[in-house]
Parts: C-alpha cells; structure tokens; sequence
C-alpha cells in the first residue's frame, strides 16, 4: 500500500526535508517531470505529494495525506484540536522559529506581559480604543493572551512584513515568528521576556484521520524501521 | 433523534412562565455589531463567535447572546423606564473540536430593567426561575460578585492598585498574582527594579532617550507617564495581611444563604467596606423568602460566576443538572448594572435577568442525553 506524504514544495524547507529522509535511508528520487517526485522503502511506497506549507496542515487534518512535514506553529494554529488530529512523530532539527510578542523598544516599562496589560487598559482609556498586536497567528496568540490574562487589546490581521506594522501605525504591538531577532530588532521592536508563544521546527505527522488500512499500517511499520522513529 | 420543534414546544411553555409575570416578548437582530461584542467582552469573543463580514457594516457576529441586542433596544427607547422582556431565539457559539455541544441552539431569556428595590428584583428573577425549573431535580446555586468588588473598594491601598484588581476580577489567576504582588508576598514583575534604579539614578528623560526613536502611537509622555505612576506604586506600602485575608476567605465562602450572611458579617469587622454589601445580601435574602422560596435550602458560593459571566457585577446565579456534569448549565443569569451604564456611555438602568438552554430541559424531561 502506498502512503501519502505531504512535504513542502520549495525552498529551504523542502531541501532540508529531502536532506533528513536521505540521511535515515529514504532517499527521494524525482520522477517524471520537474513537479513529481516519488519515494520507495523496502517494499513500502512513499508517494510524494508537494504541497505548499499553508496546505499541509490542512491535508493533514482531513487526513488525505497520511504524513506531512510542516513546522508546529502553523499545525497549532490551523487545525482546531490538533491532538486530537495528528501525532508527532518527529521533530526534524531545522526550520526553527519562536513565536514571539514584541513591542517597540521605546517602551522602556514594558518588558513582561504582566506590564502590556496594565499598559492595554491605560492605552484603551486614553486613546478610546484596544491597543492594537498585528499578527497572522491569531489562534495561538488569543489562547496565549487569554491564558496569562492580558485583556483589552484588539489583533489586527498581518499576513506580511507585520515588524513594520508598529512603525507604519497600524499596530502597536506584533506577534509574529522570528528566527534570529534581527528583523524585530531592525524594526525597532524588542520581545518581551515572558513573550516566548511557542518555539516552533519542522516536524513529521500523522494524520489520525487517514486511512489505516491492514496495507497503511504495514507500510507505516516499515517506514517507522527504516526512519528509527520509535 | 430529538426535533427541534420538541424543543421549542419545550421552551414555548418554559416561557409561558415569564409572559405571565408581565414580560413583554421581544425579537433581536440575528447579526451584531462585531465591534460592540468585541469592546465589551474582549477578543476572547472571537473564539465563541461566529463571525462574518458585511460590505458596508463592516464585520458582524451571528448573535452568541441576547442580553447585548436587548440592552441596546432598552436603551434606545428610554434607559429610565421599568421594564421586563423575554425572548426566544436562536444562538450562536463555536464549540471546542470534538464538542458534542450544540453549535446553534434556542436561548429563553428574561430581563428585568429598573425596578427601586434591586433586592427585591434580584428575588423576583430568580424566584421565576426557580418556578420555571422545578421538577426537573436541579440544583440551584447563587453568588454575588458585588461582595467581592466591595471588598476590593475596602482595601487599605491606592485607587491604582483598586482598579487592577477590579479590572481583573473575573480572571482568578491573574487576580491572585495581582494580589500577591500588592501583599508582598510575590515580587516585582522581572525587569521592573532595574528600570525604577536606572530612572533614579540617570532621570526619566536620559532613559527614554537611550531606548531609541518613538514608534507607533504610544507616545513618549504615555511611558514616561506610566514610569511615574511605577515610581508612585513601589513606594506604596503593602496591602495589610489581614485585608487580604478577607478577600481570600470571601473567595473561598460557600454555605447556606444565611450562613454565609452571618459570616460575611463578620468578616466586616476586618474590613469595614463590607458591611453595606453584607446588608444588601441580607435584603435579598428577605427578598428570596418573601418570594416563596426557603433560604436555608439556597447555597452562596462567593466565587460562582467568577470565570464564565464577565459582565455581571451583583447577584448571579445557576441551575445545575446534579448527575449531569457533561451538560452546561441548564440556565443562569444575574445583575449587570455595569454593562447598561457602558452601553449607555454612562447613563446606566438597573438591570438583572438570565437565561434558560431549553434543548437541555428538554433532554432532561426526555430522561436521554441532550
């Protein structure tokens, strides 16, 4: 039986997957013209499918594919209840990113969540509206806001370059994922010392939802084997 | 298969019960104001709601709630005008994945506007609740936020610290560590000494400077409006031990209606602000017999209401299905004179009422699952 693997279809991210599966014996062969690629493991097929990283997630949670490779961020921002709907079966060691809130630098008293509160309830009171955190994530900030009690701010929608949202007056804070804080800094930002939402990489699922068949889960035996997974 | 025209019978004859005391039944716009929901109960309403786009409204929410739509159509005939309105109507709330929750579902409500007495109000609402419910082996259970937000106005401390504490009032977690930290007992949030020690020592103006360029539209007056009022708060002494041992026994106070007076009376001796508030829980308890109902039978739990009904500000209170935690609860309500007076930009009514899931009482009488 064939299972179906999700991988992002280009950039670093699909390199660096190729690169993992070859180091553990699975390399990936092309096939067919310049879009199709295919994998086979001792008897088990793999078959590629290269999917954009926004769609991996969504593949996954509907279990049309059976695997993917996607970073944890967007698996937790996209797929409501994701235990309930994917199993890590690997963290991959690359695409890190953390989640982070930042706020501009020029705010000396603000370095902990606790102080973006007290500073989103005077900013409601003097300006007449919720301090404003643009960010993409809105799922996992609004949980994590939630659970440290942070109240009145409003999340803008920031689907690009949301560091310059601050210096362009449409936020006053951002949330976004950062690799090295040189963007942030660059912008003028700073993270806040408890702003750390999640620390994200690229990481191999399962689909629960998927069909395991008798066939599925031999296949999956012997990629779990041939992978070192368990 | 349970049909939904069951359980409107259900709630048609639930409702019978507040037409005959006098209430008018009103109709509520199915789309809101996304921006009202959003200003009153925080973004956390974006996880409950559904939301949806208008080209010229701008964004709107399929109603989760009636008492918003309600209060406004109050208010927009006359805030100061008694008055007492049901209402049936469908619902909207997002659930959990994986929720057997229904996603949709009938809301009967009653809401009382007005009214001199609020003791007596608050009795009368729930007394019709009460008979409403009865026979179906719930258990009724009440609470007063008003206790608690009197007590916090007793604190020996600043306005500042007061009003934190009350900001927070409906999220415990962030409540207790506020209070810690205005007791002594948790220390200053990470980085906070070490501003206060560079602004003593180079003065507010060096330290902004050294930050880098102002961005976005937080002025550089706001923080260094905001490093005073820190400056202003680390030399304000502790909250005293015993005060604050007051709001922790308020918080943790569950007995009998009459028990719980009788202590919260005494719990004034040590902070005097109380004693208005322990008054005013005695009158309603005069109220609740006067109603018909035996207060003894009615227990007071202090934190009832505190993590799921962010509006309410008095009287709240709850009927729980007793053998049933997978089930919501089968009706709850309370005061929110708070929320008319935000609506209103100030000009508030007195205002108490609640609501009943009818798919639930019908479940219940059907003796299946809901």
């Amino acid at each position: 039986m064939t299972l179906r693997l999700g991988i992002p279809s280009k950039g670093r991210l699909m390199d660096k997957t190729f690169d993992w599966f070859a180091a553990r014996g699975l390399p990936m062969r092309r096939t067919g013209s310049d879009r199709e690629y295919a994998a086979e493991v001792d008897g088990a097929e793999v078959e590629l499918r290269l999917l954009s990283a926004g769609e991996i997630p969504r593949e996954l949670a509907v279990g049309r594919i059976h695997l993917g490779v996607t970073g944890s961020d967007l698996v937790r921002e996209r797929i409501p209840g994701w235990e309930q709907a994917v199993e890590t079966l690997a963290p991959m060691g690359f695409g890190h990113a953390d989640l982070v809130v930042a706020v501009p630098v020029s705010w000396v008293d603000v370095s902990t969540l606790d102080d973006l509160d007290a500073v989103a309830a005077e900013f409601r009171a003097r300006h007449g509206y919720r301090l404003r955190i643009a960010t993409k994530y809105h799922r996992l900030v609004r949980e994590f806001l939630r659970e440290a009690g942070v109240a009145d701010y409003r999340l803008v929608d920031s689907q690009g370059a949301t560091e310059a949202t601050v210096a362009h007056g449409t936020a006053e804070a951002i949330a976004d994922i950062t690799s090295t804080g040189d963007t942030l800094k660059a912008n003028g930002l700073k993270v806040l010392s408890d702003g750390l939402i999640h620390r994200s990489q690229a990481t191999l699922w399962r689909a629960k939802r998927a069909e395991w068949g008798a066939g599925e889960r031999e296949a999956m035996a012997t990629l779990t084997r041939k992978l070192r997974l368990s | 298969m349970i049909l939904k025209a069951d359980i409107r019978a259900e709630a048609e004859t639930l409702q019978a019960v507040f037409t005959r005391a006098g209430a008018v039944p009103v109709e509520a716009p199915l789309l809101l104001s996304a921006d009202t929901l959003l200003d009153l109960y925080g973004e956390d309403i974006r996880a409950r709601a559904y939301t949806t786009d208008d080209p010229d409204r701008g964004e709107m929410m399929l109603r989760p709630d009636f008492t918003v739509p309600v209060v406004e159509m109050h208010m927009a005939n006359g805030a100061d005008r008694p008055a007492r309105y049901t209402y049936l109507g469908e619902v909207f709330r997002k659930q959990k994945a994986g929720s057997s929750r229904p996603s949709e579902y009938l809301q009967l409500g009653f809401e009382l506007f007005g009214g001199e007495d609020p003791a007596r109000a608050d009795a009368e609402v729930f007394a019709l609740f009460h008979e409403a419910l009865k026979g179906l082996g719930l258990r009724p259970v009440t609470g007063d936020m008003g206790i608690l937000l009197a007590a916090i106005e007793g604190l020996s401390t600043t306005p500042v610290r007061k009003a934190a504490l009350r900001r927070h009032v409906w999220r415990p977690r962030r409540f207790r560590a506020l209070l810690d930290r205005y007791t002594g007992r948790a220390p200053q949030p990470a980085g906070r000494i070490e501003l206060l020690e560079r602004v003593a020592a180079k003065g507010v103006d060096a330290v902004l400077d050294a930050a880098g360029p102002e961005s976005g539209l937080r002025s550089r007056a706001e923080v260094a409006a905001r490093i005073e009022k820190l400056r202003a708060d680390a030399s304000t002494p502790p909250i005293a031990r015993a005060e604050a041992e007051v709001l922790t026994a308020i918080l943790s106070l569950k007995a009998p209606l009459p028990d719980a007076c009788e202590q919260l009376r005494d719990m004034s001796v040590d902070l005097p602000a109380l004693g208005p508030a322990a008054e005013r829980f005695a009158d309603r308890i005069d109220a609740l017999a006067e109603a018909g109902l035996e207060p003894t039978e009615l227990p007071f739990e202090a934190s009832y209401g505190r993590t799921t009904m962010e509006y309410y500000d008095g009287f709240v209170f709850g009927f729980l299905a007793p053998a049933r935690a997978d089930l919501p609860p089968v009706a709850s309500g309370g005061r929110y004179d708070a929320l008319t007076a935000i609506m209103g930009r100030g000009q508030g009514i007195p205002a108490v009422g609640g609501v009943i899931r009818p798919e639930v009482v019908h479940g219940l009488r059907a003796g299946g699952r809901s």
